[in-house]
C-alpha cells in the first residue's frame, strides 16, 4: 500500500479529531482574548493592587509549563470542585487551561499595543470631555486592536499547536487520536507524518487568513511604523 | 452646566486666580492670575519653560494645579465637586502636536466628540462635522486620514474638532510651533477668522505678527509669573519692564512680523 | 519528596538550547547570506518545525522511528533531537532578525575600508548581532524549559514525569486534595528555574551592554 493510500485510510478518524482540535483552539483563544484584554487594561489603567494581581497572574502563567497548568485544572482542582458539585469534562478543562494560559500572553501583547498608542491621543480625547472609559473605548482600543494583530496571529498559531497538550488529559484531539491510530498500525512513522501534515496545513491556512485580516483593517499611518508628518 | 450667556458682552468666561504648580523642586507656576471676557483673544508669550503650556493645562485640568482657583463662567473647575468631563466639553484644546485620532479620517475625528460626549445622533454630528471642516477650509479632505494630511491640514482639522463641540473658550498650546514655515500661515488665518467671529481664545504662541494684529491683550510671562500684560500697541511701544522690551525685541527679530 | 527529575530537566534544557544554537545559527546565516535555493530550503525547514506541535515531533522521533524503522532511541535522545530541531527553527529566526537588524550601513562602512565580506561579517555584524540576540534568546530559554515537560509523554524522567508518577501515591496516601499541592510545588520549581535562568542571562546581557544599543524585544512563548 502506498503512502497516500494509507493516509487516505486513516484520514477520516483523524479529521474527526481535528474538529475537536479546532473547537478547542477557538474556544480557548476567545477565552484568552477576553481575560487578556481585562488583564491588560488592569495593568495599564488599574490601581496598584489590580496591577499587582494582573502582573502576578501573568508571571505565573508564563513562567510555568502549560502542562502543569492543564494538570492542575484537570486533576488538581476537581476534588475541590466536586464539593460544589462541578464536574469538568476533558474538553472544558482543556479550554479553561489553554484559555487562561493564552490570556497571560495576550495580556502582554495588548499592553504593548495600548501603550504604543501615543499618549497625546488620550489627552486629546480627555480634553474634549470624554471620560476615561469612553476614551479607552473609542480612541485607544480601536487602535490597539489593530496594532496587536501581528502578535495575536502569532498567539493563534501557538494555540493551534499547544492544543496538542490536551493529549495529556485524554481529550480526543488530533494528537491523542493520532497516537492511537499510529500505534495500531505498524506504519507508525507514516501515520504521525499525516498528523503532522494536518497541523501544518491548518497553520498555513490560518496564517494566510490572518494576513488578509491585517490588510483588511489597515488604516494609512497606523501601524508598527506610523509617523506624524 | 452653564458657561456662556447671551447678554452682557462683558461676561467673564475664564478666571484664573493665583495658580501654583511645581514639579519637584521646580516651581513652574508661581501664582498666575488672568481673566478672559467673552469674545476676547489673549496671547501668552515668554521664554521657554516659563510655564505657559502648564498654565493652559491647569485650566482644563490635564495638569492639576497645586493651589489656586480656576473658574469657567460661574463654575469653579478646581473644586472637588466639579464634573470635569462636562467642563472639558465646553473648552476646546488645540495641541502643539495635533493629537488627531489616527484610526479615523478627518470627518471621524471631528464628529466623534459631538457623538460620544454630547450624544448627538450620527446624522446631525456628521452634518456638523462637515460644516466645521468647511469653516477651516478642508471640506475636500473629509475622508483623508491624518497620515495623509500635511501638518497644517492636521492642525486645522484639530481646530475643527475643537469647534465641533461648540466651546465657550478655546485654548491653543503653541499651535504652530511644530509646523513647517510655509504651513503656519493657513493655521493662523483660521485662528484669526475665529477671533474675528467673536470666539474667546487663550493662545500660547511665538507668532508676534498674529499677536499684534489679533490679540486684545498680550500676557508676558517669565519664570512662572505674569510680568506684564496689556494691549499689543502698549506692550510693543511702551512696555514697563526692561525684560519685556528685551524679549519682544529679540523675538520680533527672530520670527519677523 | 522525590523531585530529582530536576537535574534531568536542566540537562535537557541546556542540551536543547545547545543543539538549537548549533543548528540554528548556520541556518540563520544561510538565510541571510546564502543563495536563493538555500534560502528556500531554510525557510521551509523553519516553517515545518514551527508548524508542527512539539509533542507530535517527540512522538515521531520515538515511537515513530522505533516501530517503523526499528530504531529505538533512548527516550532522552529522542526528546533531545525532536525538541532540539524545533528550537533550532526558532533560534534561527532570532539570529536572522538580529543579523538583519544590525544596520546595513555598517556593512557598507566595513567594505569601504577594504574588508572582505567575510571579514565585515565577522568583525562588525556578528558581535553586534550577538548582543541583539540576547533578549529574545532569553525568551527561547524560557520556552525550551517549559517544553521539556512534554518529554514526559515518552517517559523521560524529568520533573514533570516524576510529578505525575507521584500523583497516584499522593492520592492514595494523603487524599486527592493534595494533588493540587503537589502540582503547585512542581509549578513553583519551574518558576524558580525560569527566574534563575533569566537572572543569569540578564547578568550576561549587562556585562556585554553597549550604551544606546537595543532591539525591541518580542513577547514569545
Amino acid at each position: 500500500m502506498g503512502f497516500f493510500e494509507f493516509a487516505g485510510e486513516i484520514l477520516p478518524r483523524l479529521l474527526d479529531a481535528t474538529v475537536t482540535t479546532l473547537e478547542l483552539t477557538a474556544a480557548s483563544i476567545l477565552l484568552g482574548l477576553v481575560v487578556g484584554i481585562l488583564l491588560a487594561l488592569g495593568r495599564v489603567y488599574g490601581a496598584r493592587p489590580l496591577r499587582w494581581l494582573s502582573s502576578g497572574y501573568i508571571q505565573f502563567f508564563r513562567g510555568t509549563p502549560l502542562l502543569v497548568q492543564l494538570l492542575i485544572v484537570y486533576y488538581g482542582l476537581p476534588p475541590y470542585l466536586a464539593m460544589i458539585g462541578i464536574r469538568l469534562s476533558p474538553l472544558v478543562a482543556a479550554i479553561i487551561g489553554l484559555g487562561l494560559n493564552s490570556a497571560a500572553y495576550q495580556a502582554e501583547y495588548f499592553r504593548g499595543a495600548i501603550q504604543a498608542v501615543k499618549s497625546g491621543q488620550m489627552m486629546a480625547a480627555r480634553s474634549m470631555g470624554m471620560s476615561r472609559a469612553k476614551a479607552i473605548r473609542y480612541v485607544i482600543l480601536p487602535q490597539a486592536l489593530r496594532l496587536v494583530i501581528p502578535s495575536w496571529s502569532n498567539e493563534l498559531i501557538y494555540s493551534i499547536k499547544y492544543s496538542s497538550l490536551a493529549y495529556f488529559i485524554t481529550l480526543p484531539e488530533l494528537t491523542f487520536v493520532g497516537k492511537k491510530v499510529a500505534l495500531h498500525t505498524a506504519r507508525t512513522f507514516e501515520a504521525y507524518l499525516v498528523v503532522a501534515f494536518i497541523y501544518l496545513v491548518i497553520v498555513i491556512i490560518v496564517s494566510r487568513l490572518l494576513t488578509m485580516l491585517e490588510n483588511g483593517v489597515r488604516v494609512p499611518g497606523l501601524g508598527a511604523h506610523s509617523e506624524h508628518r | 452646566m452653564e458657561g456662556t450667556n447671551q447678554q452682557g458682552a462683558d461676561r467673564v468666561v475664564l478666571r484664573v486666580e493665583n495658580v501654583h504648580k511645581a514639579y519637584g523642586d521646580n516651581e513652574v507656576l508661581r501664582g498666575v492670575s488672568c481673566e478672559l471676557v467673552r469674545g476676547e483673544t489673549k496671547v501668552v508669550i515668554g521664554p521657554s519653560g516659563t510655564g505657559k503650556s502648564t498654565l493652559l493645562r491647569c485650566i482644563n485640568q490635564l495638569t492639576i494645579p497645586d493651589s489656586g482657583h480656576v473658574w469657567l463662567g460661574d463654575t469653579e473647575i478646581t473644586s472637588k465637586d466639579c464634573d470635569i468631563n462636562a467642563v472639558r466639553s465646553q473648552i476646546g484644546f488645540v495641541f502643539q502636536s495635533f493629537n488627531l485620532f489616527t484610526h479615523m479620517n478627518a470627518l471621524g475625528n471631528v464628529r466623534i466628540g459631538p457623538m460620544k460626549v454630547k450624544r448627538m445622533d450620527k446624522a446631525s454630528a456628521t452634518r456638523l462635522a462637515r460644516e466645521e471642516l468647511e469653516r477651516v477650509g478642508l471640506s475636500d479632505k473629509a475622508d483623508a486620514y491624518p497620515a495623509e494630511l500635511s501638518g497644517g491640514q492636521q492642525q486645522r482639522v484639530s481646530i475643527a474638532r475643537a469647534l465641533a463641540m461648540d466651546p465657550v473658550l478655546i485654548l491653543f498650546d503653541e499651535p504652530t510651533s511644530a509646523l513647517d514655515p510655509e504651513l503656519i500661515g493657513e493655521v493662523l488665518a483660521v485662528m484669526t477668522s475665529l477671533a474675528e467671529d467673536g470666539m474667546t481664545m487663550l493662545v500660547v504662541s511665538h507668532e508676534m505678527g498674529f499677536a499684534r494684529s489679533v490679540a486684545d491683550e498680550i500676557i508676558f510671562m517669565e519664570e512662572g509669573h505674569v510680568l506684564e500684560q496689556g494691549p499689543p500697541a502698549q506692550l510693543f511701544t511702551q512696555a514697563k519692564h526692561e525684560r519685556t522690551k528685551q524679549f519682544l525685541h529679540k523675538i520680533t527679530e527672530l520670527y519677523g512680523e | 519528596m522525590i523531585r530529582d527529575g530536576v537535574p534531568t530537566t536542566i540537562l535537557l534544557t541546556l542540551g536543547l538550547l545547545g543543539l538549537g544554537l548549533l543548528a540554528g545559527f548556520p541556518l540563520a546565516f544561510a538565510q541571510v547570506y546564502g543563495y536563493r535555493p538555500l534560502r528556500w530550503l531554510c525557510k521551509g525547514y523553519e516553517q515545518i518545525f514551527r508548524g508542527i506541535p512539539a509533542l507530535v515531533l517527540i512522538l515521531i522521533f520515538h515511537s515513530g522511528l522505533a516501530r517503523s524503522f526499528n530504531i529505538l532511541l533512548p527516550t532522552f535522545t529522542s526528546a533531545l533531537i525532536a525538541l532540539g530541531l524545533r528550537s533550532s527553527a526558532y533560534q534561527s529566526q532570532i539570529f536572522r532578525g538580529a543579523i538583519q537588524a544590525v544596520s546595513s550601513g555598517q556593512m557598507l562602512a566595513a567594505r569601504s575600508m577594504g574588508m572582505s565580506k567575510m571579514q565585515a561579517i565577522r568583525y562588525t555584524i556578528l558581535p553586534q548581532a550577538f548582543r541583539l540576540s540576547i533578549p529574545p534568546w532569553t525568551n527561547e530559554f524560557s520556552s525550551v524549559l517549559k517544553d521539556t515537560s512534554l518529554a514526559s509523554a515518552i517517559g523521560v524522567m524529568e520533573l514533570m514525569k516524576k510529578t505525575t508518577l507521584l500523583m497516584p501515591t499522593i492520592q492514595f496516601r494523603m487524599g486527592a486534595r493534595w494533588i493540587l499541592v503537589l502540582l503547585i510545588v512542581a509549578a513553583l520549581i519551574y518558576l524558580v528555574l525560569t527566574y534563575a535562568g533569566n537572572w543569569g542571562l540578564g547578568f550576561l546581557e549587562n556585562r556585554l551592554r553597549i550604551p544606546g544599543f537595543e532591539m525591541k524585544g518580542q513577547v514569545e512563548r
